[in-house]
Formats: C-alpha cells, sequence, structure tokens
C-alpha cells in the first residue's frame, strides 16, 4: 500500500478550518468513507487518516505505534514540521518523540512535578496571575486584544513559575517562546531558547530555586539524570505548555461568547466550570494531528495496518464521533465527556493535561467572573485564524 | 448480578504513565505516589464502586487500571 502513484486520487492533509470552534469540514467526509481511512500528505505520500473514536484509543494504545521521526514513513501533518527535522533541533525529540524504554525511563523523570497533588498547589499562584492580568485589561480598556494581553503572558508566566525561570528573565523568556511560531525564526529562537535554559540549568545547580527545573537539577546533581537530556526536557515542557494551552483558552472565550446560552448557564452556576471545560477541551481540540509509524501488522476489524504504515490521528474528528458522542457537533457544557482525545491516548497521553485543566478553568472563570458583560469588539468573522499543528486565533479584539 | 460481591482493585505501576485519571474518576480508591505513579487505596471496595472502577479502567490511557471479583 505504499505506492506513491497509488495516492493520487486521495484527499490531502492537512486541511484547514472554516470556522475556529468546528474542525476542518471534510473530517467528517473522511469518517464517512472510514474510521481508518487511506490519505495523502502535503508531499504525496500516502498515508492512514484516523477519525473514529473507537479505532484511536485501540490503535494509540498498540505497543505497535512508534514516534521514531527518523523511521521513512514517519508521517509529516504540516509542511512546517519539515525544518525542524533538522539535526539543528534535536532537542525536541525528547519523550513526544521517543518510544519505549527510554520513553518509558523520561517519562519517569518528569512525572512527580506533574501530581494531581504538585498541580493542585499551583491554583492560588494561577489565580493570582489571572487577576494580575485583569487588573491591567480593565485598567486599559474598553477594547483589548485578549490574546496580547491575556492568554499569552499568562500562561507565559505560569510556565515560567513552574519552571522555576527568574522573574528577571521573564521577558526575555516569553519574547523566546514566542519567536518561534514565527516559521523564519523557529530554527533560531530554539537554538537561543536551548542555550538559555543551558545557561538557567547551570546556574540552578549553584543557586536553586523551587521550580519543576530545580527539582530536575537536583537530580543530575544526585548523578540520577544526564545534563544534555534534563535541557531537552525543558525545551519540550516549554514548547508543549505554551502555545497549546493559551489557545485554547483564547478559542473558549471565543466560543462561550459565540455560544451565549452557555455562557449564561457558567454565569448562573459557576460549579458547573469543571465540566465545561472538558466538554470544551472535546469541542475544540486545537491539535492539527498526531503522527505514528505501525511497526507490526495491526488488523483492525477488516482492515489490516502493514508494519512500516504511516498514520496521523485526527483528534478533532474523533472528538466529533456521533458512534461515541450524542450531538458531537454542539456545544453542550452540562454534558459530562471524560473520555475525548484531546489529550491524546496511549502512553504518550498529555503529561500536562491535569495542569491545562486548572490553567483553563482558573483562566476562563476569572475572566467571565470580573467582565461577565465581555463581548467581541469585531465580528467573529473578522479574527484572523492560524492553521497548523495547533490552530489557534491570531488575536481577539473583545469590549465590555 | 448478585450485590454480595467484593470488588479487588488493581493498578499496575509499571503500566502507569501518570495520567491521572483514575485519581481524577475514584479519588476514594486510587492515588498517585511522589512518583506520580498509581497506588491502590483499597483492597476491596463493594460493588456499589462498580461503575466508578469500569470507569477509570476504561480512561486509563495506559490500561493500567483493573478489578477482579469475588463472592
Amino acid at each position: 500500500m505504499n505506492e506513491e502513484n497509488e495516492s493520487g486520487g486521495l484527499p490531502e492533509l492537512p486541511m484547514n478550518r472554516e470556522c475556529p470552534y468546528h474542525p476542518p469540514a471534510a473530517y467528517e467526509d473522511l469518517r464517512a468513507i472510514g474510521p481508518v481511512t487511506r490519505v495523502r500528505q502535503f508531499d504525496g505520500r500516502p498515508v492512514w487518516a484516523v477519525t473514529g473514536h473507537l479505532e484511536t484509543r485501540e490503535l494509540l494504545s498498540s505497543p505497535h505505534m512508534s514516534v521514531d521521526r527518523f523511521h521513512p514513513n514517519f508521517p509529516m501533518p504540516i509542511p512546517a514540521l519539515t525544518q525542524l527535522q533538522s539535526s539543528r533541533t534535536p532537542a525536541i525529540g525528547a519523550l513526544i518523540r521517543t518510544d519505549p524504554p527510554e520513553h518509558t525511563r523520561q517519562r519517569k523523570d518528569i512525572l512527580p512535578s506533574f501530581t494531581l497533588k504538585k498541580i493542585g498547589v499551583l491554583r492560588p499562584r494561577i489565580e493570582q496571575i489571572c487577576a494580575d492580568r485583569l487588573d491591567a485589561i480593565t485598567a486599559k480598556g474598553p477594547v483589548v486584544d485578549l490574546v496580547e494581553e491575556y492568554t499569552k503572558p499568562a500562561v507565559a508566566m505560569v510556565l515560567s513559575q513552574l519552571l522555576g525561570v527568574p522573574f528577571a528573565d521573564r521577558e526575555y523568556f516569553e519574547d523566546l517562546t514566542y519567536r518561534r511560531f514565527d516559521p523564519a525564526q523557529v530554527v533560531d529562537a530554539l537554538a537561543d531558547l536551548t542555550d538559555y535554559l543551558s545557561r538557567l540549568l547551570r546556574a540552578k545547580e549553584t543557586d536553586p530555586g523551587d521550580g519543576l527545573l530545580d527539582d530536575l537539577v537536583a537530580k543530575v546533581l544526585a548523578g540520577e539524570l544526564d545534563r544534555d537530556e534534563l535541557v531537552k526536557y525543558a525545551l519540550v515542557l516549554v514548547i508543549a505548555g505554551q502555545e497549546t494551552t493559551a489557545n485554547t483558552i483564547a478559542l473558549s472565550v471565543l466560543t462561550l461568547l459565540e455560544h451565549p446560552d452557555q455562557l449564561a448557564l457558567l454565569l448562573d452556576d459557576p460549579s458547573l466550570w469543571p465540566n465545561a471545560v472538558e466538554e470544551l477541551l472535546r469541542f475544540l481540540a486545537i491539535t492539527g494531528g498526531l503522527s505514528r509509524v505501525a511497526t507490526a501488522d495491526i488488523q483492525l476489524g477488516d482492515l489490516t495496518i502493514a508494519d512500516g504504515d504511516g498514520l496521523i490521528f485526527l483528534n478533532p474528528g474523533a472528538n466529533r464521533d456521533e458512534a461515541q458522542f450524542e450531538r458531537p457537533n454542539e456545544l453542550d457544557v452540562r454534558r459530562t465527556v471524560r473520555n475525548h482525545l484531546t489529550f491524546g491516548f496511549g502512553i504518550h497521553q498529555c503529561i500536562g493535561q491535569n495542569l491545562a485543566r486548572v490553567e483553563v478553568e482558573i483562566a476562563l472563570r476569572a475572566l467571565f467572573t470580573r467582565i461577565p458583560a465581555l463581548r467581541l469588539a469585531v465580528p467573529m468573522e473578522q479574527i484572523p485564524m492560524r492553521q497548523g499543528l495547533v490552530f489557534g486565533i491570531a488575536e481577539l479584539p473583545v469590549t465590555w | 448480578m448478585s450485590g454480595a460481591r467484593t470488588l479487588l482493585p488493581s493498578g499496575d505501576a509499571t503500566r502507569c504513565i501518570g495520567a491521572g485519571q483514575c485519581v481524577r474518576t475514584a479519588p476514594d480508591v486510587f492515588d498517585q505516589d511522589d512518583g506520580g505513579t498509581v497506588v491502590v487505596l483499597l483492597a476491596e471496595v463493594d460493588e456499589s464502586h462498580r461503575a466508578l472502577l469500569d470507569e477509570a479502567a476504561y480512561l486509563c490511557p495506559a490500561s493500567a487500571i483493573g478489578f477482579t471479583e469475588r463472592g
């Protein structure tokens, strides 16, 4: 099934969103063909696209799924990712691009910092960060870009506090995290970020703080962890923790403003927020595709995924699978959905998911509690969308 | 289904990836140790826990949660 010329007439990935809060409409067409179906990548290579909920769970938990980005058939969900395959940015490989047993060991190094108890301790700090940003916003009003003034800086500040980035370096750190979103700067920005993190981690060996990285530096000093590997961890945590969370919060605000009946339920009964966050995560799921390569033949009903086949999991599509969810395309903050696939499934399921839940909940609740009359300052059609591996909106002008 | 059965929850720490779904689902039965992996707090629970244990097993991304039955 791997001949190039076979892929000519197949639907092509990536597909773009037409509406910021719905997956690309063509995901429905793909699932209508089959929950696991052949498509072609932008470079012409054929690949399996997975849009079924059950099939995603089953395949992502298979031991025969590899995340080895150097496998010749490893899928590239978007063109921009290819430049990150370059040897100049090897550091992006830890955790998310390693298979067991290496992955198992790496995940266990990081895991102690992401327990539910540790995340719970961060709550008051996150509440304070959001409150400070909202003070600045209400002083600045009456029209504010919520992406620039709230979601980006609040998430960057949570991340820098979590990691233990010194206060004096915050602005530099935020600038570095954002330069990497610019395709023209991404490779240099990652190199600079790697340099910065290396220096920071060295400094922490003699001047420790109380962040996640400080816990890991202690492991280095105890001879339990390699210095270079620690830099890789730091980089992947910065990369995985910023844009996903900031975009989810911004998109949640937009979605709730466009669903005033749902927002009214939350303003009436704030105890619904944790439930609403789970539904927003299901509904929005901003990742563009998770890549895997099969390392053995896998039988899935009548279908055989052959050893060496590439797969791209379109989890925003799986979250709208009507075989699993009633009225999947309706936002319903009262429904209980804990089995969405927004954080993935299997051994690579997002290590920061419980931090993300807390950040999204606190940021939304604090915003709408402080400014219940919040509304869009421009029609939704004018809000610029950023398609990509992580979908986002480039700005969110609001007023009140 | 008789109501007198005893359920024996299990959490496989070697499979566990610390997603915390079991703790969020059944916090009286499961916890995380300082390393972030699963700890079973109650060796035995009654039938009233069945739905929660089923859900915890279903939500676990690493197939680390289960239970056996006795009685």
